[in-house]
């Protein structure tokens, strides 16, 4: 096990701690910026996919897994996103443009949706959200004149000098360009005073006011910031799915969404990349086991949403921390090889702190 | 005026059914903090095993209806013993996902084992109709109505009368003070899971016949939180009335307002609550002590 | 001149008055320790002085200025700090993270600068961190420094909170039951900190506390608190020996 060896207070502000993360991350960096010459068109888009799912994992990070603020709803700011993204396109706005009016229009609603949140706090601010949630989608379905209501409507997919940046190579970099200004905009906030009145919020409002900070002023910034990320991954959603429908958005997806961040690991953001890697192959993970199951096994309808459930139940009574916590685990356990005790990531008994 | 007549008979039979639903939720949530987000999927589970009793092995409509209560309760107090009772003291967030993610197990597992046709429910009412000053009213109506009122009744009787249930009360009230006192907490809690469990599917089976038995039964649960939250979470005549409320409200605004929006019309009330009176009409907010 | 005054303070629960009538002086630069048995109302004259609970009547005021009216978030601004009976501590962040929350009251804070993490951003950082590590210096919290709080044992959590609060660089400094919970040697470095926070920073300390001991051996003043009314104040040693204090603690 190694410490890195502090001699400046600016090195804990450091992004990177270590000149093996330097490695490592380099490393990481080249694989993927040269991904497109060694693999094939399908796994490029599942790959673009992935990344789009990392960022809408990073914003509902950044919303719940730091600032202690469930939401049910976040399916609908994807679809705020895809929906106002699509419809700029097709009243001819510049890809740019129509991207940067996504993501603003969501982080508007977002602080909107954040308004209630001041009054109400956990469980009830889940059932707002959820209520917004099928809000959202009712208006999908009813605002015809812009959305095309339940049949729904082609996305437009501009080119810029003959290459397309909607589908291939060209919109692998730019989810990828996109994942890593969320990823670098998040530790940013995250290392400044607001990252850390967001955890405070999180952990004791009654602490975090008497310290100064204003709740209101915070759990909105959460709340917008959250929601512009997912609405500016939904433009890009928008792109993947290419046909956008109003049964898309629903709560189901919101739910696969929380669930992505809570199997992932909360409160980190390699929790959200490591839980969008994880929705993103799951399907192709079920699709691969379909050929070794017996077919009643295997041809069963309700199969994902089942598996998706049971890793849900599963990782909360056995792993709180996700797939990153055990990543970490399992790290630790490699690094002191053979010192590991088993009491190294124990947790301490907890007793019920009442909410009422 | 017979139209508007109509609307209120049916809102106040699905508002019956919302009620019983935000019951079950309420009564967790007042003994163990937990919100039981599949309260929605035992109710779904209970009208399918009852309709299985039904067409499957040929019981009587009557016989099947207790056989599924039973069935349900026991399955709920499982439910609490070996899953439920480990998150005792983690963040509600958790406890909040764990029984989303039970709800989509359920969801999964109905599926794989009836299908996903959806089951006509034969009770023996099923069909029949009685005019009243004009109103058409359904035997079904009348028994989801009857059905919620006895079943109240039952459950107002247990609490306040028998030694269980004044033990339940306690329980709810101070987990501590009732653990000294000799009263088995962790059973007690068991037991009010079973009795929410059967309460969803007493609602279960009451609200088939009306609509079909099949996994969409499930979202009922997410509009009784309307209900629960109108009439102040935690309070049981808040869940009961909320509910009602929530019925016609529901039917009114399907009726006199904008196409559709009967689907969302639950969702808005239970957003304009949290937004302008977040305690409901019965309830009080906690503040936290420190 | 006192520092911080309270005239006829009073809060009701319902029908209950928790606190009534409760006035007193606190002169800068001294311990003022309020004591009484459990359910006095200590605790919740310290959540009025927080703004946590809204005041029934009467008025509070620091440093000349009336602050029965402000919202919480800007006491500590004003330059008051506290700490809490149970422990109110950041539990999922780290002893650094929970202190630099302590100088929140002295952030200037630019979302789009902290997105860029411009140089101001880092200079500011920096600053604070100096600050922090004066206090961690003072504590000897040197060795906690990067571990969460869930990890570390009660005591030094209650170090941490201290720490946290005087972080804020307060004038008047809350302390609630900073004993509870500690073991004698605990206790007594606790008496020794609150000595040198007086003495040292020339910080006024209002204190909530139930051992005797410590009392005796900090407080310049003491008030004792009974129903939520307040029965005698004086020095120590006057307080204990006033036969109403004497009543309420044994009962009668």
């Amino acid at each position: 096990m190694r410490f890195p060896y502090k001699t400046d207070y600016g090195q804990d502000l450091d992004l990177f701690k270590s000149s093996s993360d330097r490695f490592w991350y380099g490393l990481l960096a080249l694989v993927l910026l040269s991904m497109p010459l060694w693999v094939d068109t399908f796994w490029l888009g599942e790959v673009s996919y992935v990344f789009i799912l990392g960022i809408v994992g990073i914003g509902l990070m950044i919303l719940t897994g730091y600032a202690g603020q469930v939401s049910i709803g976040h399916a609908a700011f994807l679809g705020i996103g895809a929906y106002t993204h699509a419809i700029l396109l097709s009243m001819g706005t510049p890809f740019v443009v129509s991207l940067v009016g996504a993501t603003a229009l969501s982080t508007l609603i977002g602080a909107g949706v954040g308004f209630p949140a001041l009054r109400v706090a956990g469980i009830y601010l889940a059932m707002a959200t959820f209520a917004f949630n099928f809000l959202v989608e009712f208006v999908f379905v009813r605002w015809e004149s812009m959305t095309g209501g339940f049949s729904g409507f082609a996305v437009a997919s501009p080119e810029f000098l003959g290459v397309s940046f909607t589908s291939g190579g060209g919109f692998y970099y730019i989810c990828l360009l996109s994942i890593v200004l969320a990823i670098l905009l998040t530790l940013n906030l995250l290392r400044s005073p607001t990252g850390r009145a967001l955890i405070a919020l999180r952990d004791s409002e009654t602490a975090a006011q008497a310290l100064g900070v204003r709740l209101a002023r915070y759990k909105t910034t959460a709340f917008a910031i959250s929601a512009g990320l997912t609405g500016f991954a939904g433009a890009l959603f928008a792109h993947r799915i290419g046909y956008l429908a109003p049964d898309i958005f629903t709560i189901m997806f919101s739910i696969q969404l929380l669930l992505m961040v809570v199997v992932g690991g909360m409160g980190s953001i390699h929790g959200a990349i490591f839980g969008a890697i994880f929705v993103g192959a799951l399907p192709q993970l079920i699709a691969i086991m379909r050929d070794y199951l017996p077919d009643s096994v295997a041809r069963q309808p309700g199969i994902e949403p089942g598996i998706f459930g049971l890793l849900l139940v599963l990782t909360i009574l056995f792993e709180p921390r996700g797939i990153y916590g055990r990543w970490l685990k399992i790290k630790h356990y490699f690094s002191v090889f053979p010192m590991h005790k088993k009491a190294a990531f124990s947790r301490q008994k907890s007793y019920t702190k009442s909410e009422r | 005026m017979t139209e508007l007549s109509q609307l209120i008979v049916y809102g106040l039979a699905t508002g019956c059914i919302y009620s019983l639903i935000a019951l079950g939720f309420v009564l967790i949530y007042k003994a163990t903090e937990m919100v039981n987000f599949a309260q929605g999927d035992l109710l779904m589970l209970g009208a399918f095993v009852a309709v299985t009793f039904i067409l499957t092995l040929g019981l009587s409509y009557w016989l099947a209806f207790i056989l599924a209560v039973i069935v349900m309760a026991a399955f709920s107090y499982g439910l609490d013993a070996v899953v439920l009772r480990r998150v005792i003291g983690q963040p509600q967030f958790s406890v909040v996902m764990l029984t989303i993610g039970l709800g989509f197990i359920f969801r999964a597992g109905a599926t794989m084992i009836w299908g996903t046709e959806p089951y006509n429910f034969p009770a023996p009412f099923s069909s029949g109709v009685s005019v009243v000053g004009g109103v058409v009213i359904s035997h079904v109506a009348i028994s989801i109505v009857v059905g919620t009122v006895v079943l109240c009744s039952i459950l107002w009787a247990f609490f306040r009368f028998s030694k269980l249930g004044v033990a339940m009360q306690a329980a709810s009230q101070n987990q501590l003070a009732a653990y000294y006192m000799g009263v088995p907490v962790k059973r007690i809690f068991s037991l009010i899971w079973a009795i929410s469990g059967g309460v969803a599917a007493v609602a279960g089976i009451l609200i088939a016949p009306l609509t079909l038995v099949d996994n969409t039964m499930s979202m009922l649960g997410l509009k009784a939180f309307a209900a629960a939250v109108l009439g102040g979470f935690g309070s049981i005549p808040g869940a009961l009335v909320g509910g009602i409320l929530i019925g016609m409200i529901e039917q009114v605004s399907g009726a006199y307002f904008i196409d559709g929006s009967k689907d969302i019309a639950a969702y808005a009330t239970l957003l304009l609550v949290l937004l302008l009176r977040p305690q409901g009409l019965f309830g009080a907010v906690g503040r936290k002590k420190v | 001149m006192a520092i911080f005054q309270a005239r006829d303070v009073a809060i009701k629960f319902g029908r209950i008055s928790a606190v009534d009538g409760v006035t007193f002086d606190i002169e800068p630069g001294t311990v003022f320790t309020i004591i009484g048995p459990n359910g006095a109302g200590k605790t919740t004259l310290f959540n009025l002085i927080s703004r946590l609970y809204d005041t029934s009547a009467g008025t509070l005021t620091f440093e000349g200025r009336d602050i029965t009216n402000l919202p919480a978030h800007s006491i500590a601004g004003l330059g008051i700090a506290r700490t809490f009976q149970n422990l109110e501590l950041f539990d999922h962040a780290t002893v650094l993270q929970n202190l630099l929350l302590g100088r929140h009251a002295h952030t200037r804070s630019n979302l789009v600068a902290e997105l860029l993490f411009l140089g101001s951003v880092r200079r500011e950082e920096l600053a604070h961190r100096e600050k922090v590590e004066e206090v961690i210096d003072f504590l000897n919290l040197h060795k906690y420094r990067d571990s969460m709080i869930v990890n570390l044992p009660y005591g030094v959590r209650k170090v941490v909170e201290l720490a946290r609060a005087l972080c804020s660089e307060p004038k008047l400094l809350l302390l609630d039951e900073p004993s509870s919970g500690l073991n004698t040697e605990e206790t007594g470095e606790m008496a020794f900190w609150i000595h040198d926070i007086r003495d040292r920073y020339g910080i006024t300390v209002l204190m909530v506390e139930h051992d005797m001991g410590l009392v005796n051996r900090v407080s310049d003043k003491v008030l004792a608190l009974n129903y939520g009314r307040v029965i005698t104040i004086g020095t120590a040693a006057q307080v204990q020996s006033h036969p109403e204090v004497i009543t309420a603690y044994l009962g009668g």
